[in-house]
């Protein structure tokens, strides 16, 4: 048997072992190659899939590179001004409490303009998810600084590194929003090997379980990447995360209640 | 030998060319082609066909999800 045949043969819907969910539309995504965003939506979609909620899930999109969040993950969306996506998310749950509702920001989106209204709806422990996607920069705009921005990171607003004095200290929002007692779930997770991927699905399924309970908020940060602000290979991006961002911004649940 | 066979199937027209897939494979099934696709780039496709044993690992790090794949008890 020719090497071509023998694949043609393993080819077949009987074998098959892993597809692009449904709830993922056909849109070719706007994303940079290798951007983060991508499997975030991935994972987010086939955990949707998976507990058969699509026509009871309501996402609220940011202003940033997931503006247009709406157009690949096939549910019901809004579309909030600039951080301002927890209070509409606010008024989405209390008005229609049987819904799963999620925000899903950017560190600029939610740590930087959003940054009221983030630690209000956790303090309030509306009962929503939270997904909050830390690149380090601004991604959209040409990767200028953020809170998130490491001691030392050249940015665009940044070019000889930033510099805590003048710039500030970089921010850990997720402990912060941990010591509220409106969030019930805090985590922190990655999305870079097939492992993360793994474990930050479980991570996103039980968020969206939590919201059943109505026993507060859950927050899932995600570390991830922004090759075209970092000016990097997306493998690269991956290394550089590992060996710069992880040590800072470790990895793991940070409150489970 | 491996206890199962796989093979993928790139969507080659959406792929992006990150390389995410390559470097997730553990048995160096993936290459980026010297071709490129409309959009310009070098797409993923089974270099080694052979050493394919259907994990999904390249498929779930795919940010674009361009990757199908399947999987059958080697014979
Ligand atoms: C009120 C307002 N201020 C500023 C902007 C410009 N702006 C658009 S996206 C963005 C930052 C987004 O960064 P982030 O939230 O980190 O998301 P990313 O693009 O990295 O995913 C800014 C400042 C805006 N659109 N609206
Ligand atoms: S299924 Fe596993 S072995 Fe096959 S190409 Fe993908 S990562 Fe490699
Ligand atoms: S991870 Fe996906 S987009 Fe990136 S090279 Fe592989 S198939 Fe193409």
């Amino acid at each position: 048997m020719t090497a071509t045949t023998e694949i043609n043969k393993i080819i077949n819907e009987d074998n098959l072992v892993y597809k692009k969910t449904n709830l993922l539309l056909d849109n070719e995504m706007h994303y940079c190659p290798g951007c983060t965003h991508g499997v975030i939506h991935k994972v987010i979609a086939e955990v949707i899939d998976e507990m058969d909620i699509q026509n009871e899930t309501i996402g609220v999109s940011p202003v940033g590179c997931s503006v247009l969040a709406y157009n690949y993950i096939d549910i019901d969306w809004q579309e909030a001004a600039h951080g301002r996506a927890p209070a509409l998310a606010t008024a989405t749950s209390r008005l229609m409490p049987e819904k799963y509702v999620f925000t899903y920001q950017g560190d600029g989106d939610l740590a930087s303009i959003g940054c009221a209204e983030i630690i209000h709806a956790c303090n309030r422990g509306e009962n929503i998810v939270v997904f909050f996607v830390n690149n380090a920069i601004y991604g959209m705009t040409g990767g200028q600084m953020a809170p998130t921005t490491l001691e030392g990171q050249v940015t665009a607003t940044t070019p000889y590194g930033r510099n805590t004095a003048l710039n500030g200290h970089t921010m850990k929002i997720t402990e912060m929003i941990a010591l509220l007692p409106g969030t019930r779930y805090v985590t922190r997770q990655s999305a870079e090997t097939p492992a993360a991927v793994r474990k930050l699905k479980k991570a996103v399924r039980k968020a969206f379980e939590n919201t059943t309970e109505k026993k507060g908020l859950s927050f899932i940060e995600i570390v991830g990447t922004c090759s075209s602000g970092w000016k990097l290979t997306p493998t690269q991006s991956n290394e550089w995360m590992k060996e710069n961002m992880f040590p800072f911004y470790q990895l793991g649940t940070l409150k489970d209640e | 030998m491996a206890k199962f066979k796989g093979a993928i199937v790139v969507e080659t027209e959406k792929c992006k060319g990150c390389s995410l897939c390559v470097v997730a494979c553990p048995t160096g099934v993936i290459e980026l082609a010297r071709d490129v696709n409309a959009k310009g780039y070098h797409y993923a496709y089974m270099a080694n066909p052979d050493a394919c044993i259907g994990c999904s690992s390249c498929g779930l790090v795919c940010p674009d999800t361009v990757i199908t794949v399947y999987r059958t008890k080697a014979s």
